[in-house]
């Protein structure tokens, strides 16, 4: 006699390790997320949030990183988002899906699994000196633009690629040019994917440690200019902890790290929705 | 007669969709084009928009008229073509915004933004095609919340807000029930009055009920043309007899 398995053992079984994978999962990130504000929640004073950072972060606020951060990524994506939008657009609309496209889409995924130092690298031999534009929001900025321009790209060309045939040819029937089509119907159309994509290369920035020490510095004054060099939070934190300046302020910034993240996703989930629910 | 094509053949690269065809449309009558699937009839029908040009590979040789001007000569304005001549689709297609939005989006197009205007002129469309007070106080609901026969009520509205001259409509009941689709032939019998309406149907009852003339197809010819009464009760060609009688198709 051989054992076996019936369908109904198998089903539970194959339901409790996918049950206990998710548990996992879920489970860690709670961990990671409860961890840092645990440690961190306490620092959350007003004076944390807006004085300025003294004697190189153990005393105390944040305020010229979380103004870094801020100017850093705004460029950042004031840069990407035309330029990813514009290449994907061009790349579904006006040309053929042919040999081009493959390359360029190709290129693009390959552009985005970069380790974020190589970008680091590149943006201070070439913003930073060959354009001399120094340690700066601008040189930052750009550096990061480079570095979510493929994600922007290729989230954007899938959602345009998903706005159904007909909406164009209906356009088009109307006595719409290919430009009126674009403008009014496609984009409108593709706008939640293309949102989610600007909303990952604002977390990859925002996030962003090795690209951004190399390019915009790690200077801890108030930015004055675009051409002031800065301190991300993210540099802050890592400069914190591993030169043991202030576990407890570098908790604190990682906190706020945190915090900024989980707030620009919900606004954007609950923007996106908005979009969505106002059609379909 | 405000179309005619003269010679008319078109290939998809090597395949030859439609052949030698010569059909003249008449000013404010529905003209019927009935065949089986594959026959050419959409084809037929999307020559006079130019929309067959969105198909690569696609190229004609003979001419098309209209009010004997040729629309693919070079000098043509496509766009203004397209203004002229509208289209309907097989499926209730609005765009995923407002009634509103979905009605004014060709007098956008066309460089209307004054909103009193576009209020007119989607009040005006949704009166033509019997919906206004249906849908009067929903202007700013979703248009894909309308049942299929709104919805392509809705369709024909958005295409009358352009002012074109002729309605082509590629099977515009096949994805509606008997009653809509009923509603659907009143209202493009009330339009023929102002336009001039090409309609494609694999559905031959219906070209019988509201076709003047009708035109049957079969692999890419124009088998027969002529007014709808003859056509259906005494057809010159064989093949046609054997089509509506049912013998095929």
């Amino acid at each position: 006699m051989t054992f076996r398995i019936g369908p109904r053992t198998s089903q539970i079984i194959a339901y409790t390790i996918l049950l206990l994978m998710t548990v996992i999962v879920v489970v860690v990130l709670f961990f990671i997320i409860f961890y840092i504000l645990r440690n961190g929640v306490g620092q959350l004073t007003l004076e944390f949030l807006t004085d300025k950072t003294r004697e190189m972060g153990k005393e105390g606020g944040i305020l010229p990183s979380i103004l870094g951060t801020i100017f850093i990524t705004v460029f950042a994506i004031l840069i990407a988002t035309p330029l990813g939008v514009g290449s994907a657009v061009y790349l579904v609309e006006y040309t053929r899906g042919g040999m081009i496209r493959r390359i360029i889409s190709f290129g693009a995924d390959c552009l985005a699994g970069v380790p974020s130092i190589i970008f680091g690298l590149f943006g201070f031999i070439f913003f930073v000196i060959t354009m001399n534009l120094g340690w700066s929001i601008v040189s930052g900025g750009l550096t990061l633009a480079v570095m979510i321009i493929p994600t922007i790209i290729r989230t954007a060309e899938e959602a345009i690629k998903s706005v159904p045939h007909s909406y164009r040819e209906i356009s088009y029937s109307l006595g719409g040019g290919k430009l009126d089509t674009i403008i009014r119907v496609v984009l409108p159309t593709a706008l939640p994917g293309i949102l989610t994509g600007i909303i990952l290369g604002i977390g990859r920035a925002v996030g962003e440690t090795a690209a951004v020490i190399f390019t915009a510095g790690s200077s801890l004054g108030l930015p004055t200019s675009v051409f002031s060099s800065t301190r991300t939070l993210a540099v802050h934190f890592y400069i914190l902890a591993r030169e043991g300046i202030s576990m407890p302020k570098a908790y604190g910034t990682a906190a706020v790290l945190i915090i900024i993240i989980l707030a620009i996703n919900f606004i954007a989930y609950r923007l996106m929705h908005r979009f969505i629910a106002r059609y379909y | 007669m405000i179309v005619r094509t003269a010679n008319l053949s078109l290939y998809y690269h090597k395949f030859q969709a439609l052949k030698n065809v010569n059909v003249g449309i008449k000013r404010n009558l529905i003209t019927g084009i009935i065949g089986p699937s594959g026959c050419g009839k959409s084809t037929l029908l999307r020559v006079f928009n130019r929309m067959n040009e969105l198909i690569e590979g696609a190229r004609i040789t003979g001419s098309v008229l209209i009010d004997e001007e040729d629309i693919y000569s070079p000098t043509h304005d496509l766009i203004l073509l397209r203004k002229r001549v509208g289209m309907v689709f097989q499926r209730p297609n609005a765009f995923p915004l407002s009634i509103f939005d979905n009605i004014a989006y060709g007098p956008r197009v066309w460089n209307i933004s004054d909103r009193k205007t576009l209020q007119e002129i989607v009040e005006r469309s949704l009166h033509a095609v019997d919906l206004f007070d249906d849908l009067k106080d929903r202007l700013n609901d979703s248009a894909l919340l309308l049942s299929a026969e709104k919805q392509q009520r809705l369709c024909i509205a958005r295409l009358l807000a352009v002012e074109p001259e002729i309605l082509l409509m590629d099977e515009p009941c096949s994805a509606l029930d008997p009653i809509a689709t009923g509603k659907i032939e009143e209202l493009m019998i009330e339009l023929k009055k102002k336009y001039t309406i090409v309609i494609v149907t694999h559905n031959m009852q219906q070209a019988a009920r509201i076709a003047d003339d009708v035109g049957f197809m079969l692999l890419g010819e124009l088998v027969e043309f002529d007014t709808a009464k003859k056509v259906f009760t005494d057809p010159r060609d064989k093949r046609t007899f054997d089509y509506i009688s049912g013998r095929f198709g």
